[in-house]
């Protein structure tokens, strides 16, 4: 009963957990039922992940209405691996978040915060598993209306304002998603994917569908903060509050990047259609633009998690660079870095949420000499810096290999060379704090600071352990990834 | 001009969708702001709907004495469309509330010198347990 049911449970199970927090709102009720909730979610996707590896596609029919005219959950290994990242991120924050919101949130508060978080990953996990083109329009606004409110009760008042250009831009790119949908609608008829994706191919050229395709490629663009779209992240993940910024630094974006992929590859069929169009060659020069202009400013940054956020605009620059190579050796590398990016900056915002905790501050200077009052904290954010790097054993070397070998195999080698100098980029950025955290003399809150407590710490640790296990054990990670970008090369679903 | 007038619908739908951009786009007050958004997301209830409608269609009713009827689909996917923007305007303006009481003004420019990177780094709209 519970396994057929596990793809309406993974949903199901935090989005009833979400009021409950908002009703028994009083102590520390609100974060056992949320830790309860995302470890079950975390569960689910575990026993999902294994039903797909061993049965291929499972599809499950809500309300036994059949598919096309029904709506459809359906998972194959690409989903079922965003589930898993997704709701990993989850569960290794909700841990942290009790110490975190205690000291940064009012207590009456609290509940809501909860409430709010559940609500988000039920978002995200819904438009990851469903196989229905409206209900993704309808699951992204549950995840992205959380997360405004999530980002709002941020440390101070700029956080409402990063709150507000966040749903301003949030609710333009959903609208082009919506009417992207509307469109494929009115041609097709359905809003199966699978459906959708059988029938879109035989349209070829048509204007309405390339609209539709242009409508959901900028208004996923604006979601994912693809480079010139990028606007709203940097504020609204340096003011949310710390556990909101891991969690969403870790998941939202990754989703959004998942739809890329379903919509392109799945729907529109690749190399087929897409590569007919300019996206590629778009996305190629955005993905660079990313890379090198988010990477750069992200070096001029003086608060640090506005730097984290300035480096996740460029890491989804390696990302959309796999897409618009379009190969399945980059479709692996581009998915195996959705995992490895939500490892690193989730864990690098827990490590500097554990730093603000002692010292109060969030400008770089206030780091000075940290490395030496917090050596586990300040060792394990140096480990994932060396990770974004791509230092080699660690998880960030796996994915620019992948792309650095997809690039080599076109015969772009200058795209291998722009990869290795965006790398000296972010060892810049990175390399800043581990001088200042290191070769400082420790001043003001710093001097005095001792390690943050185990709850805050231990899930920061965990994280840079997962990036070094990954890093050297890829057969989990590269595996999926491998037989996913199969699958989506081939436009199987 | 039969051209335009075949095609009124969308030639309706897309003028409301360019005027919501602009006013997003194009006034610094929060509130037009959300309003204009607005306008932006009712423009594409519309792209939904009347593709929908049959002339002479009725709704979806099985008897004899009717044989066209509508599509009811699109109302039903727009019903929960119009839930969600509900809601986001009634976030938006909630938040619009919480930066007049932070900042005393809802004029964009005037809140963003007032944010400006360096000024006013204590602004306790949430505050937190400061130590």
């Amino acid at each position: 009963m519970i396994i057929a049911n596990l793809p309406a449970l993974q949903v199901v199970v935090p989005l009833v957990a979400a009021p409950l927090c908002a009703i028994f709102r009083a102590g520390h009720r609100p974060w056992r039922i949320t830790l309860a909730a995302s470890w079950a979610a975390f569960a689910c996707a575990v026993a999902l992940m294994r039903r797909v590896l061993d049965e291929g596609t499972v599809s499950y029919m809500l309300g036994g209405w059949e598919a096309p005219l029904g709506i459809e959950y359906r998972i194959d290994t690409l989903n079922a691996f965003v589930l898993l990242v997704v709701t990993g991120v989850g569960a290794v924050i909700v841990p942290y978040a009790k110490r975190s919101v205690e000291s940064e949130i009012q207590p009456d508060r609290r509940g809501w915060f909860y409430t709010m978080f559940l609500l988000c990953l039920a978002g995200l996990l819904g438009v990851t598993i469903t196989g229905d083109a409206f209900n993704i329009f309808v699951f992204l606004e549950i995840s992205s209306l959380s997360s405004y409110v999530l980002i709002a009760l941020g440390r101070d008042r700029r956080a409402l304002v990063a709150s507000y250009q966040y749903l301003i831009m949030g609710t333009i790119g959903a609208t082009f998603i919506v009417i992207g949908i509307g469109l494929l609608w009115t041609m097709t008829g359905t809003l199966n994917l699978a459906d959708l994706a059988s029938r879109v191919r035989t349209m070829e050229g048509a204007p309405s569908v390339l609209s539709a395709l242009a409508f959901l490629t900028v208004g996923i663009s604006l979601k994912l903060a693809l480079f010139p779209l990028h606007l709203w992240l940097p504020n609204a993940y340096a003011s949310a509050p710390s556990t909101a910024s891991a969690f969403l630094a870790g998941t939202a974006t990754k989703v959004a990047i998942y739809l890329f992929f379903r919509f392109f590859f799945t729907v529109f069929g690749g190399e087929n259609f897409v590569s007919k169009t300019p996206i590629p060659e778009m996305f190629l020069v955005l993905s660079l633009c990313a890379m090198f202009v988010a990477a750069t400013v992200a070096v001029f940054q003086e608060d640090v998690k506005r730097m984290l956020a300035y480096s996740s605009v460029a890491q989804i620059g390696y990302i959309t660079l796999g897409i618009s190579l379009g190969t399945q050796t980059a479709l692996a590398g581009s998915i195996v870095h959705l995992l490895n990016h939500a490892i690193m900056k989730a864990g690098l915002f827990l490590l500097v949420g554990c730093m603000v905790f002692r010292v109060r501050g969030f400008r770089v200077e206030d780091l000075a000499g940290i490395g030496h009052r917090m050596p586990l904290t300040m060792g394990a954010f140096t480990l994932l810096g060396l990770s974004m790097l791509g230092v080699p054993g660690t998880v960030g070397f796996v994915s620019k290999w992948y792309l650095g070998v997809a690039a080599a195999d076109l015969g772009q080698w200058w795209l291998v060379g722009f990869i290795m100098l965006s790398s000296l980029i972010t060892m810049l950025y990175m390399g800043r704090i581990v001088e200042v955290a290191y070769f400082r003399v420790p001043s003001g809150a710093a001097a005095t600071a001792t390690e943050a407590p185990a709850g805050l710490l231990v899930p920061g640790l965990v994280l840079a352990g997962a990036s070094l296990w990954f890093g050297l054990d890829t057969s989990f990670s590269l595996g999926l990834a491998n037989r996913a970008a199969a699958a989506l090369v081939a436009g199987v679903f | 001009m039969n051209v335009v007038l075949a095609h009124l619908n969308a030639y309706v739908a897309v003028f409301l969708m360019v005027t919501g951009l602009f006013t997003v786009v194009n006034r610094g007050n929060l509130i037009k702001k959300l309003v204009g958004l607005s306008i932006f997301q009712t423009s594409v209830y519309l792209l939904y709907l009347s593709p929908g409608k049959i002339i002479g269609g009725t709704a979806p009713i099985i008897a004899d004495r009717y044989e066209i009827y509508s599509n009811p689909l699109p109302h039903v996917l727009i019903l929960t469309a119009i839930v969600v923007g509900v809601a986001t305007l009634a976030l938006g303006l909630a938040l619009v509330v919480r930066i007049q009481e932070a900042y005393g003004s809802i004029e964009e420019d005037d809140v963003h010198r007032q944010s400006a990177p360096g000024e006013a780094r204590q602004g306790g709209a949430n505050g937190g347990e400061a130590p």
